[in-house]
């Protein structure tokens, strides 16, 4: 296949340009350019819409060339209430059209599944057509035949977490289908977002999903960065850095001890929950925080790292270290542990690639895809982690790929904070540049985190898109489910932990 | 097997000793309850008030700072030009009434114990329901973690469990979006009287951050009748099992004296 993309305009990571010099396009150049260039392995790292001026929608396509480092963002103006839906085409954007028709009404016609996924109000009243519904009350598929059953859990479940509905289409253990149904998390702030950005916003960034605190808030940053020109200083990039690393080894090592709980293995679960626990501390002794907020700001960081704190940082990672190699590694040696995750909620690289899987999940598949090395910004422009991955695809992959970006993270931080910049840690925000589109990734424990920001004539936001790993990955679990006992459910959900509010924004 | 046995030594005995030994060390810059320099602040301020991202600070007829809205971002601290905000490093802010969670210098009224029949039936067996309703995963982390062998919630004879129908009681997270609103009263009312409600973290008190947003409910606190309010965005574990404790009457005797 001929990429058509190759001659299009890019842009980096964490920058921002002008919106007159976009690859402006009419709509079936849209769609072929789309589908050309997923074909040629780009990835669809976000897809959008927003009213103009003059009201009419704009769609937006943010393509992403690992390969190049290169981001494309495409846009063209609707001139109708639908459009030809790309998603038969291109799978990685049935969850976005879907979002797209619930947002604003706008049809992606021949859809194979077009129903709500977070059931929350339009953002135009006249939108001809998504219809809101109650939450949870949709056509779900259904398998029908002798001995087929469903089973429904949620949106509360058995454990301290947050609501989701699940529901599973079983042939006696066996899970034939499984449909995930969100939208109970949903709090509005993208909405909130327009117009913006104020005193709440750093805030919304640090509670989109509270695990993943430092990642949301260094992808806003850069964005804020991107559109006031300002550089944030060398050392506040190597705090940041070490925070989001900090926030790497904290959710790795309690999901870990998670994933053994589940298997009812007791002695990892307890060591993990605990060592957990001390990584949340360590971010704690930076910020006084322990999931970072704070930390990060725009310009900058909130807290620097003195020296006498870098040395207990140290200290505490050292203890750290080994005390999660001894508890994780016990989990390689045992058999009954291992029975369970080897072959258990398998994904292929062809299937991860189509759905366009990100973080973790992905690379346990075998796929290298890491926006640290891909699309390197902030600290990772000066200072690479290796990527690790693994080729099975199952729980046993996902687990062990963290176990290594554990180990990874912890020489990351040693590093970083030995050899920590001189200087500042924050500058001022300059005044926000009118009309342009700024992109931020950023690898966060989960995975790839993309914000996107349009500013208005006066430098205020037309919109910003944010893209949570789970909102990509979420249909991840639903496929490694597939053939699965229905009891090793909860071993495959962990084996992810994907966020609800990440995904119900 | 060995290796389990010498891992079991290797990792050791880790569950804190608190309340009957001393609380964990907090880090150096934790944000606990406000502490208020005197002095009266000029007419014509209003700094803090003005960054304050959840309107938490009220400044007449004195400065007062609403714990149920603080989200402990300190940005009142740090625009403040007479130091007069500070925050300190006391992390017991748990109340039974909303209305005590106004700072404002004076001794917090911090949470009394249940009164002697509701001791005999929850003070040495409290199971509780957790319902997250459209909490980030902070608070609901920090809940979690008392689970933990370093906290070890099981030894006070509070454990949650997983259906409401077993539980004396719900621990709400989040602003009760309007998404969630139904499964949490249907949660409620599967629970069996009597029984308790607490609020954890500034969204299921007031909203929090999430406050006059259409798609929430700004907390529990209108649609439930709370009987503990833990503060924060998150609380420290800490702040959460001392709140827990107070309310079981466990640690009484500690609630005037500052830090």
């Amino acid at each position: 296949m001929t990429d058509i993309t190759s001659t299009l305009f890019s842009m980096s990571n964490g920058r921002a340009a002008d919106i007159s010099g976009l690859n402006r396009m009419d709509m079936p150049r849209f769609q072929e350019t789309v589908i050309n260039g997923i074909g040629c392995g780009l990835r669809l790292a976000a897809m959008f819409a927003h009213e103009t001026d003059a009201g009419a929608l704009r769609l937006w396509a943010i393509l992403a060339r690992d390969s190049q480092s290169e981001l494309l963002p495409l846009y063209t103006d609707c001139t109708g209430e639908s459009y030809p839906s790309l998603t038969p085409q291109c799978p990685q954007a049935h969850w976005f059209e879907r979002e797209i028709f619930e947002q604003w009404g706008l049809r992606p016609m021949g859809h194979p599944w077009l129903k709500p996924i977070r059931f929350q109000s339009p953002y135009r009243k006249h939108a001809a057509a998504a219809p809101t519904t109650p939450i949870g009350v949709t056509d779900f598929f259904q398998v029908s035949g002798e001995e087929v059953h469903e089973v429904a859990v949620g949106p509360v479940h058995a454990g301290i977490i947050e609501p989701g509905h699940f529901r599973f289409q079983c042939h006696g253990e066996t899970v034939l289908h499984l449909e995930i149904s969100l939208g109970y998390q949903h709090r509005g702030v993208e909405r909130r977002l327009m117009n913006g950005p104020d005193s709440r916003s750093i805030h919304y960034m640090e509670t989109l999903a509270g695990d993943t605190t430092v990642g949301h808030a260094v992808s806003y940053c850069q964005i804020m960065e991107a559109l006031s020109e300002t550089r944030a200083p060398q050392r506040a990039l190597a705090v940041r850095g070490i925070g989001l690393e900090l926030e790497r080894i904290a959710n790795h090592i309690g999901d870990l001890g998670a994933l053994s709980g589940d298997v009812g293995f007791l002695p990892t679960m307890s060591y993990c929950g605990r060592i957990r626990g001390d990584a949340l501390n360590i971010t704690a002794l930076l910020c006084g925080n322990r999931f970072g907020r704070g930390l990060v700001c725009p310009g900058g960081a909130g807290f620097d790292l003195d020296s006498a704190r870098q040395a207990e940082l140290l200290r505490r990672l050292d203890a750290l270290e080994s005390d999660a190699a001894s508890a994780v590694n016990l989990l390689w040696k045992t058999s009954s542990v291992m029975a369970r995750f080897e072959g258990t909620g398998p994904l292929t690289p062809q299937v991860c690639n189509e759905i366009g899987l990100v973080g973790f999940a992905a690379r346990a598949c075998g796929v290298r895809r890491d926006i640290r090395q891909d699309f390197p910004s902030g600290i990772y422009e000066y200072a690479r982690i290796p990527i690790s991955t693994q080729d099975s695809g199952d729980v046993l992959a996902r687990a062990y790929v963290r176990w290594l970006e554990i180990q990874r993270a912890i020489a990351f931080i040693r590093e970083q904070t030995a050899k920590l910049p001189d200087g500042p840690v924050r500058e001022p925000l300059g005044g926000l540049a009118a009309n342009r589109l700024a992109v931020s990734l950023t690898e966060g424990w989960r995975g790839e985190i993309c914000h996107v920001a349009i500013t208005d004539d006066q430098g205020r936001f037309r919109h910003y898109k944010i893209c949570d790993p789970s909102f990509h990955n979420w249909f991840g679990l639903a496929l490694a489910l597939r053939e699965q006992q229905i009891s090793d459910f909860p071993l495959c959900n962990k084996s992810f932990n994907l966020s609800y509010c990440g995904h119900d924004l | 097997m060995l290796d389990i046995l010498l891992t079991r030594i290797q990792q050791k005995h880790r569950t804190i000793s608190y309340p009957k030994g001393p609380a964990p060390e907090l880090p150096d810059r934790f944000a606990g309850a406000p502490v208020f320099d005197p002095g009266p602040c000029a007419e014509d301020c209003g700094r803090c008030a003005d960054v304050c991202p959840t309107r938490a600070i009220c400044r007449a007829p004195e400065l007062r700072v609403d714990l149920g809205r603080c989200i402990f971002c300190r940005k009142c601290e740090a625009a403040c030009l007479e130091n007069r905000i500070r925050f300190g490093p006391d992390y017991r802010m748990s109340v039974r009434k909303r209305e005590h969670l106004w700072a404002d210098g004076r001794p917090l009224q911090l949470a009394k114990s249940l009164d002697a029949a509701g001791k005999r039936l929850f003070g040495r067996s409290l199971k509780l329901r957790q319902v997250s309703a459209g909490g980030c995963n902070a608070c609901e982390a920090d809940v979690n973690v008392l689970g933990t062998v370093g906290w070890d919630l099981g030894r006070f004879g509070i454990q949650f469990v997983a259906s409401p129908r077993h539980a004396d009681g719900l621990l709400i997270t989040g602003p009760v979006t309007a998404n969630m609103k139904e499964a949490l009263l249907k949660t409620y009312a599967a629970t069996p009287a009597p029984k308790l409600v607490i609020a954890v973290g500034a969204c299921a008190i007031s909203g929090g951050i999430y406050s006059g947003h259409e798609q929430v409910n700004d907390g529990a606190v209108d649609i439930l009748p709370v009987d503990l309010l833990i503060p924060g965005c998150p609380p420290h574990p800490l702040t959460i099992l001392d709140g827990l404790l107070r309310l079981l009457g466990r640690i009484e005797k500690l609630s005037q004296n500052p830090i």
